[in-house]
């Protein structure tokens, strides 16, 4: 690996399902929206990490819960953050493991490692108990490392704990117990040699992420550091939970301080870190667990409507018409890349672009004006309990957009009564509806206050 | 350059207009048949063969001429379909009314059909081009468009949400009420006060007493040259005015646009007036016929039509002046929300009451000597839609 870590970031959904309602008997349980998938997740944690660093040349993005297949979902991300057609963006859809290959990756070559999973379980199961939906984006490239790359180690092993069939959202496990002892052998013998490699007697941190909770229930007593030792924060997330679990670490780390990232799939992967004295200037702007604090709770047969698990009364509305691929491409940098235009004669902002200015009528004057990353103020607003929704009512709003723009748009992660004329709201990419098999892919607007994305905070430098 | 109007070159000669409602057991083809019958029966000297052309509108009971030649069997005669939202009605009117004043006809014939209750959906049915499934207009339906006339118009007007929800539920009471004396109406039944303000919410804070009839209907008119036009019908009504506006869009996108007004209606207003020789529409109208989609769009419109100061529209509707017995009665045959709204049918819909007023055949809500109407016709949402204005007379040179 040549490449050090510039930069990271998490993306933890808003929505929760209460304890109670899973058999949880504290805490709750975090779960994406019915508009947010891997692709979406990845998207936003990936522009947290991005702001103020170069754009990358490369994207991995990894997911054991891939949009698509058959089309690349990386690529939808790549639009979304508007990065540069002459770079490369790909997916590997698999395990944890997959992960673990889009950071090796992306330390090889530079670039964005994004991790993002939505972790559905039966209703009433431990996967729907214990696991979580997120994201995290870890940047590579010469910048100001945040922490240097000292080792990375690998050992697979070909046994059966976790499984799940490409038709299925919902897994299955083996005796628990049995993947335990595999994996704790594992864990032990990936540990053992990287502190030999490496001439280390202990690290400061580790972190520990493995699909079987029994691993991750005895994880103190099975791995040893100076500090602290790591598992999720938000409950098992997948693809999604090794970054998340070492973006916790590093919200908190001390310069100079060894970090030891313990990835336990099908085998076990291991990564060690030095941080250096850039890291406290450059931590992501919401630490994880402030993302974690901040949530809203969803009904339990709302949630399980969302997967599909149990399917609701549709409104008396006709489903709407797939995207259509020619005008999607036509306009890719406003669907993904939520840029309008602004006349260059008279300075009228256009969202979505048009060709003729709407104020002078001047023809093909315009300049990109992307939007998504600014913030704008509601000027009115509706619920409207008739449309078309996924997870109804949809909640609209027109919006004016800081330094110029006025678009109509949905509001999303927010409770009706919460509107008002003169909110703030920032945007995020979402995904609208599903038809026809092609994912709807647009910005919506969220209200500021609810800290379910970047807050606008300025980060702590 | 302006639009030099055609006031008093064209007169209706006969009318004609279906029961709108849920009419589940008449087709597009039957509604057309049933409004012509009585158009033409009610003009003796005028007989299918004499009909020189046609104009059909309709917004998606079926495409091209050929829906209104084949239910008519017009003889190979030329039939044009228009359409233009929720004004589709009026703009075949206008078109029909400009081929005869450019003297291409003697006797032409303006329709126009809805059958929306076939869907089996609620609300209106869009058919949009492929796209890149960004648009609003896509998702969000028709009453959350309008609904958002509501927050917007209380915030700049100061108005308080609770007056402004009386002036919107006064606007459904009454046209309710005025629909009551109307057979043809979609709702025959007046409906309380509280009724309309705990009904079940659509959006925003419009409930389903706020929104328009979903109905099937149709409705047509004869329409001939003016010097012409006594050979015809005793009581004929006069053009005086015909406009329409198709916004740019500019106000969806700018910042400057408050919500609490259409461009595009005050642009239409102004030019009929123009051509009519209106200068003060509050007096010198006997009634209107305004495009009351949702509640609160009619008083927006009372506002942008001239009837009302800005922002005392809501005060103006809650003070009885424009209730059947008011300064200016407006949608004395219950407007879109209860004599309904099937899409093609409404503009003509609106002609055929001032038609009826004018000869004095509007039964129970005839009004005191009527003698010049406007109807207003809107299709599209806040921020880009399509704006039509008519005044029609009962007599020459007024």
């Amino acid at each position: 690996m040549t490449a050090s870590l510039i930069a990271y970031a998490t993306y933890l959904p808003r929505y929760r399902l209460a304890g109670g309602d899973v058999g949880l008997r504290r805490g709750d349980r975090v779960v994406a929206s019915y508009d947010e998938d891997s692709t979406t997740m990845a998207v936003a944690a990936a522009a947290r990490a991005l702001e103020g660093h170069p754009l990358p040349a490369s994207v991995y993005f990894a997911t054991s819960s891939p949009a698509y297949a058959d089309k690349t979902n990386a690529t939808g991300i790549h639009a979304a953050l508007g990065l540069p057609y002459a770079s490369f963006a790909t997916d590997l859809c698999g395990t944890g493991r997959s992960g673990f290959a889009a950071w090796r990756a992306a330390a090889a070559t530079g670039g964005l490692a994004l991790t993002a999973d939505v972790r559905v379980g039966r209703p009433g199961s431990a996967d729907e108990r214990l696991g979580g939906d997120g994201a995290a984006a870890l940047l590579f490239g010469d910048g100001p490392a945040i922490a240097d790359v000292l080792a990375t180690t690998s050992h697979t092993s070909e046994f059966l704990d976790r499984w799940r069939s490409p038709r299925s959202i919902t897994g299955e496990q083996w005796e628990e117990r049995f993947g335990a002892d595999r994996y704790a052998a594992l864990i032990r013998t990936a540990v053992d040699r990287t502190l030999d490699e490496t001439g280390l007697a202990e690290v400061d941190h580790v972190v520990v992420a493995c699909s079987n909770s029994a691993i991750v229930k005895r994880v103190g007593t099975l791995v040893k550091a100076l500090k602290s030792t790591r598992t999720s924060p938000v409950g098992f997330s997948g693809v999604a939970d090794a970054g998340i679990t070492l973006a916790s670490v590093l919200d908190v780390a001390d310069p100079d301080e060894t970090i030891l990232v313990v990835s336990a799939f099908d085998g076990c992967d291991t990564l060690l870190l030095r941080t250096t004295a850039q890291l406290p200037l450059a931590r992501q702007s919401t630490a994880v667990s402030l993302q974690r604090a901040e949530g809203m709770v969803v009904p339990h047969l709302t949630y399980l409507s969302w997967h599909g698990l149990v399917e609701f009364e549709p409104p008396r509305r006709p489903e709407p018409d797939r995207p259509a691929a020619p005008p999607a491409a036509r306009a890719e940098e406003w669907k993904f890349g939520f840029a309008g235009t602004r006349c260059r004669q008279c300075g009228f902002v256009h969202l979505p672009p048009v060709r003729v200015c709407r104020s002078c009528g001047t023809v093909d004057e315009m300049d990109a004006a992307p939007v998504a990353t600014l913030h704008g103020t509601i000027v009115t607003h509706t619920v409207d309990y008739l449309a078309y929704s996924p997870s109804p009512p949809m909640i609209q709003a027109v919006l004016d957009v800081d330094g110029g723009g006025r678009c109509t748009i949905e509001v999303t992660d927010a409770e009706p009564e919460r509107l008002r004329v003169g909110a703030r709201v920032a945007f995020t990419f979402r995904r609208l509806f599903t038809a026809g098999g092609v994912h709807n892919y647009f910005w919506k607007s969220h209200l500021l206050d609810t800290g379910s994305e970047n807050d606008g905070k300025p980060r702590d430098q | 350059m302006a639009s030099r109007g055609i006031n008093d070159r064209v007169g209706v000669v006969g009318m004609g207009c279906t029961r709108f409602g849920e009419r589940w057991d008449s087709s597009t083809e039957d509604l057309i048949l049933e409004a012509f019958a009585e158009c033409i029966g009610s003009t003796p000297n005028i007989d299918k063969g004499d009909i020189d052309a046609y104009w059909l509108g309709t917004l998606g009971s079926g495409q091209s001429g050929l829906t209104l030649s084949r239910a008519l069997s017009t003889d190979d005669k030329p039939v044009t379909r228009v359409e233009n939202y929720c004004a589709t009605g009026s703009e075949a009117f206008r078109n029909a009314c400009y081929g005869v004043a450019a003297g291409a006809y003697d006797v032409v014939m303006a329709v126009g059909v809805e059958k929306l209750k076939d869907s089996g959906f609620s609300g209106l049915m869009r058919t949009d081009p492929p796209s890149d499934g960004t648009s609003p207009e896509l998702s969000m339906t028709a009453p959350a468009a309008f609904s958002l006339l509501d927050p917007a118009y209380c915030a700049k007007h100061g108005v308080h949400p609770d007056e402004m929800r009386a002036a919107m539920t006064h606007v459904a009471w009454k046209n309710h009420d005025n629909g009551s004396r109307n057979p043809k109406a979609q709702f025959r039944s007046p409906v309380s006060r509280e009724t309309i303000n705990e009904a079940v919410k659509v959006a925003g804070r419009l409930g389903v007493f706020d929104c328009s009839g979903v109905s099937d209907g149709a409705a047509c008119a004869l329409i001939v040259p003016a010097e012409r036009a006594l050979e015809y019908t005793d009581t004929p009504m006069y053009v005086k005015g015909l406009s329409l506006v198709a916004g740019s869009s500019r106000a969806s996108m700018d910042p400057e646009f408050d919500f609490t007004t259409f461009p595009e209606v005050v642009k239409a207003a102004r030019d009929a007036y123009g051509q009519a020789g209106i200068d003060n529409p509050g007096t010198q109208l006997s009634l209107a016929e305004v495009h009351d989609c949702f509640t609160p769009t009619e008083i927006v419109l009372m506002e942008d039509l001239g009837f009302s100061e800005t922002g005392h529209g809501w005060k103006d509707v809650l003070g009885g002046n424009f209730d059947a017995d008011g300064r200016l009665p407006i949608n004395p045959d219950g407007g879109l929300k209860s004599f309904g709204h099937p899409v093609g049918a409404s503009g003509l819909r609106m002609l055929y009451e001032a038609w009826l007023q004018f000869r004095g055949d509007a039964g129970d809500r005839q009004l005191s000597d009527p003698h010049t109407a406007l109807t207003h016709n809107l299709g599209g949402r806040p921020g880009a839609c399509v704006s039509f204005v008519s005044v029609v007379g009962r007599e020459l040179g007024r």
